[in-house]
């Protein structure tokens, strides 16, 4: 019998069935891969932002030992550019501008760690070595490296047939009605902020290897990915002119993602067209410093926003002007960053009735940027949480209560934004005063002036925010750019005597997915979790699939197996129907056994597997054999997580060092299915929000160069920067899937930037502070205290 | 990395034959500067001579009023020393607050004082309790042996062997580290013992150094009030994203604070 116990189904904290592997260093990454007759290659990448490339010289490079070929753009001729999955239309209708993105540098470099030649070599030290003795002549130009300089007149073009720099110049929200309410506003508040460029910073870093079998004229490229179809799709089809049916991409386990693992990558097809043209496998692995100059860029936002009130507090009107920084190239999702999934979201949890947004998206003579864990959504949830905080202090109103009047109401839902999105369910005043009663909100003046006994300054902070996630429904996402469907693919293979195998189009990075999804198929089919396995990440066994990243992969890749666990218990009705000689309609199901309603007759899905795949005694004239089914769920809709975050913190006036201390979320993620995972992705989040907030900050100098390349300067959070998170959920079911849920792996980093900067400038309320940008460092803080003194 | 030869000498004399017959050999020790440098290809040393089979270079000891620790005394056997401890405290809290676990269990105190990084912590205990730095040939006293960024009076043949620090009456050492490398961004240790008065900066400068006005404010009135309102100047400071000059020199005059009061 298909009994579940102890209970593994929806809601129990079941522990990851994973982590064994990866705790005991037996994963198998990208680069533990190793195949026969193996080469590796070395990427020689450009030293200057931007510079004319002269004359390549591989002479003595390519007498080197151990070196087998050099490659530069030259060599790969006809090869299609990094393709951009995502088109945006400017506010005249015209589409933006989308310059080509060579896989190796033609004619210029536009970024330091722009990929100029490859050299593939027996070992990873040869290729290394003969790229050093690789001469190029570079005629260096001057950089554009942030919005300011790529905006300002005469800036240096980043594509010479783009003089002003402009990717596109696109709006959303109704202009006119914007205007109209800032005209009888009681108040206008106006708040400027940029909001700081990250280095995503996966664990494990990239890693590629190509292969190809001569035979069968197929290639392989195993590659540390969030989506190998994708990559199979957009490598296949627009750089390498392979097809599907001789294209293998493998995703093994992968180390860490956050959306830097999404894009289509230049070494990926260097690797694949490399191994055909050497017939010879080619592995590339990047080290940390390489990470940070090519793995695609977070955020990096300038903004000025202008909230319109009335005179008791109720937003009227909201305008928002931004410039998104691009980067030099278009990597594959960037455009749909910094519009579809920042400006729709600016309504936030508030009732705004008005909404005007601009966005500017501009090229600069830097990596890439595309989407980082909350992609968009972070950026605007910090707009609107800053703005929220300014408006509260300049007009005189309770930061809290200005929140809670202008909340949605929990009986507005479905409610329709003026930002095009539609909002299936919520609760912000649960989870508000769920959060206010964990952080001790009402007591926290008291801890101040203990604080203040001790000469430090605390504050706190909150945020009350929402995000959309799940992404997405195709054709919404079409209508808006997307040049790719967003559903989600999902197999369940009952073997015969009762086990389940799951083909996933998600892919796990670290999402614990092969837990999760098994206590899906162990709450619906009744089979334990250690009888399910969670087969992802490689285009050969897995039919379709589009990947992990937005929160996505429950809501649309756990809806698909749903659907295909539903073509399961209506087969096996049929077949239990036929063996316990009853009606079909009389069957029913529950967690492994079909039973005749109303009577004792049952059969387990077991016998009932067995029988489809034994059929002696089966329908077989009504009825294939077997019991394995397919299904694609297509979102109707975004899922809407939110929640309200509260961090406090202590400042030491001597040297401006912010301690968190305590950090307190309560989310909305729809149904929880693991609660021990829930609660380690919030705080993975959160760890990553504190980390924007406080300490991570991508430095460009005036020339371009990439200051901030290193661990020594780029600072991620260790765990004395944090503090207790603790977290808890309030849940509202998402109406549209079948599972209720909404998604969890983002919310930590979007909710809590602004609560951890609202409470650095609360700690800072005796010195007259109205903001500090992030990252709030210990100069920062000093300096801001220290211009206050004198 | 390029490929080195790699020694690894038994004792002192052949570890500086070893040195003295190849101008572009290195020493190395526990290696946790020279290692990241070279897997960089910032350095391309012919060979590499370990020092770790050497055993006079090993062991802490007291010798008369001086506590004399090898150079190629780990980090982490400082930290948990009882004859440092009873010695010497404050070098107990700097060994602690060196690095993170995996350095300090292979990082030496010879090879952070030969490297005089200058944001490493070393320096300011060796120059700021007037210790004594043996090497393969002679002995330096502190005030003669930092020099300069990344440099000291040890000739490229010369091995320093050993440190040893008056015991002083009392110490204090106080930093701020650099958020995202946790090296020194400013820092002071403090002493006052039959060396005299003594306050040695590192992480702010280019390389470790006396700071004469506190010292003469101390020695008048030994109390963190007395250095708290010294400002150092500015002029000279290192400066980089993390920390302006400016905040240098302010977080100087904090930390000297701190490591008078830590001094007790």
């Amino acid at each position: 019998m298909n009994v579940v116990h102890p209970f593994e189904g929806i809601g129990a904290s079941v522990r990851r069935k994973e982590d064994r592997r990866f705790l005991s260093g037996r994963g198998q990454y990208t680069d533990d891969i190793n195949r026969p007759g193996q080469l590796y290659a070395h990427i020689l990448r450009s030293p200057h932002a931007h510079a004319r490339i002269g004359a390549i010289d591989t002479t003595a490079a390519r007498a080197m030992p151990g070196v087998e070929a050099i490659y530069t753009s030259a060599d790969m001729a006809g090869i299609g550019g990094l393709p951009c999955g995502w088109q945006i239309h400017n506010k005249d209708g015209t589409p933006m501008a989308e310059p080509k993105h060579p896989v190796l540098a033609e004619g210029k470099v536009r970024h330091v760690g722009d990929p100029v030649a490859v050299v593939i070599a027996a070992t990873r030290q040869q290729a290394r070595d003969a790229a050093e003795a690789i001469e190029v002549e570079y005629d260096v130009l001057p950089a554009a490296a942030t919005l300011a300089q790529a905006q300002a007149p005469g800036a240096p073009a980043v594509h010479d047939d783009l003089p002003a720099n402009l990717c596109y110049d696109w709006h959303i929200g109704e202009k006119a009605a914007v205007d109209a309410a800032f005209a009888q506003a009681a108040h206008r508040v106006v708040f400027e902020t940029t909001n700081n460029r990250l280095v995503p910073n996966a664990m494990e870093p990239r890693s590629a290897i190509g292969d190809y079998d001569a035979t069968t004229g197929e290639h392989t490229l195993w590659t540390t990915s969030q989506n190998p179809h994708v990559i199979r799709l957009l490598m296949g089809a627009f750089v390498l002119n392979l097809p599907e049916a001789k294209l293998r991409v493998v995703a093994p386990d992968v180390g860490g993602g956050f959306g830097s693992k999404i894009y289509h990558y230049a070494e990926e097809a260097i690797v694949t067209w490399a191994a055909h043209k050497l017939e010879r496998p080619v592995k590339w692995t990047s080290d940390r410093t390489e990470a940070f100059m090519s793995d695609a860029h977070g955020r990096d936002h300038v903004t000025r926003a202008e909230l319109a009130l009335d005179k008791d507090g109720k937003f009227l009107a909201l305008h928002v002007q931004t410039q998104a920084n691009m980067g030099a190239y278009l990597s594959t999702f960037a455009p749909c960053v910094p519009t579809y999934l920042y400006a729709t979201l600016l309504a936030g949890v508030y009732s705004t009735p008005a909404i005007y947004a601009e966005v500017k998206a501009v090229f600069t003579h830097t990596v890439p940027v595309d989407a980082y864990r909350g992609a968009g959504r972070p950026e605007a949830t910090y707009l609107l949480e800053r703005l929220v905080d300014v408006a509260a202090k300049q007009c005189g109103f309770d930061r809290v209560e200005l929140r809670r009047k202008n909340f949605i109401a929990t009986d507005a839902f479905p409610y329709q934004t003026p930002v095009a999105l539609q909002y299936d369910s919520g609760d912000y005043f649960s989870t508000l005063d769920q959060a206010l009663q964990s952080a001790d909100w009402a007591g926290f003046e008291a801890r101040r002036a203990e604080a203040k006994a001790r000469g430090k300054l605390r504050g706190i902070g909150i945020s009350t925010y929402l995000e959309a996630c799940g992404i997405a429904p195709s054709a919404v996402v079409g209508s808006l750019g997307a040049r790719a469907g967003l559903y989600e693919v999902g197999t369940i293979r009952v073997h015969p005597t009762g086990s389940v195998t799951v083909l996933t189009g998600a892919h796990s990075h670290g999402q614990g997915h092969e837990t999760t999804f098994a206590q899906l198929v162990a709450d619906k089919l009744g089979v334990p979790v250690a009888n399910v396995d969670i087969v992802h990440g490689d285009t050969a066994k897995v039919p379709f699939g589009m990947g992990t990243y937005g929160s996505r992969s429950l809501a649309v890749g756990g809806s698909a197996m749903d659907k295909a666990m539903d073509k399961i218990i209506a087969k096996g009705k049929r077949i239990a129907a036929h063996l316990m000689e009853a009606s079909v309609e009389d069957v029913e199901f529950e967690r492994g056994t079909f039973r005749v309603a109303g009577t004792d007759k049952t059969k387990a899905l077991a016998e009932v597997s067995l029988a489809a795949y034994v059929p002696h005694n089966y329908p077989i004239e009504e009825l294939e054999p077997g019991l394995e089914e397919t299904a694609f769920y297509d979102p109707k809709n975004f899922t809407y997580p939110g929640g309200c975050h509260i961090a406090e913190v202590e400042i030491e006036p001597e040297t401006g060092r912010v301690q968190l201390v305590n950090f307190t979320a309560v989310d909305d993620v729809g149904r929880v299915i693991n609660p021990m995972i829930v609660e380690g992705q919030v705080q993975g989040g959160v760890a990553q929000g504190v980390g924007q907030a406080l300490l991570e900050a991508c430095v460009y100098d005036e020339a371009g160069q990439l200051v901030s390349a290193s661990m020594m300067d780029y600072c991620l959070p260790r765990a004395e920067d944090l503090a207790p998170v603790s977290v808890a959920t309030h849940t509202t079911l998402c109406t549209h899937n079948p599972l209720g849920v909404k998604g969890c792996g983002e919310v930590g980093a979007i909710g809590s930037p602004p609560a951890v900067i609202n409470a650095v400038v609360d700690a800072l309320r005796d010195y007259g502070v109205e903001h500090v940008e992030m990252p709030a460092t210990p100069q920062k803080i000093w300096s801001i205290l220290h211009r206050q003194q004198s | 990395m390029y490929d080195f030869a790699y020694h690894k000498p038994s004792s002192l004399a052949e570890a500086a034959r070893l040195l003295a017959a190849d101008p572009d050999a290195k020493a190395i020790a526990g290696g946790h500067t020279l290692l990241p440098a070279l897997k960089h290809r910032l350095n391309r040393p012919s060979s590499l001579v370990d020092l770790s089979g050497i055993a006079e270079m090993r062991g802490i000891r007291r010798e008369g009023d001086s506590l004399v620790i090898g150079a190629l005394t780990r980090h982490e056997a400082v930290a948990r020393s009882s004859e440092v401890k009873s010695a010497i405290p404050a070098l107990v809290h700097l060994a602690q607050h060196i690095g993170d676990t995996q350095v300090r269990n292979r990082g030496t105190i010879g090879g952070s004082v030969a490297n005089n990084d200058p944001a490493a912590d070393y320096p300011a205990a060796v120059l700021g309790l007037g210790a004594t730095v043996r090497t393969s040939r002679r002995e330096i006293p502190a005030d003669e042996f930092f020099l300069g960024m990344f440099t000291t009076a040890l000739e490229p043949d010369e091995i320093l062997t050993a440190i040893a620090f008056p015991i002083p009456e009392k110490a204090g050492y106080a930093k701020m580290r650099n958020p995202a490398s946790r090296y020194v961004m400013a820092g002071a240790f403090v002493s006052k013992g039959k060396m005299g008065v003594r306050v040695a900066i590192n992480g702010a400068g280019p390389c470790v150094f006396r700071q004469a006005a506190m010292e003469a404010a101390l020695a008048a009135n030994w109390s963190p009030e007395a250095v708290a309102g010294i400002k150092q100047s500015a002029d000279g400071l290192n400066s980089d994203i993390h920390g302006s000059a400016e905040y240098r020199a302010h977080l100087v005059s904090v930390m000297a604070k701190r490591a008078v009061q830590a001094a007790g």
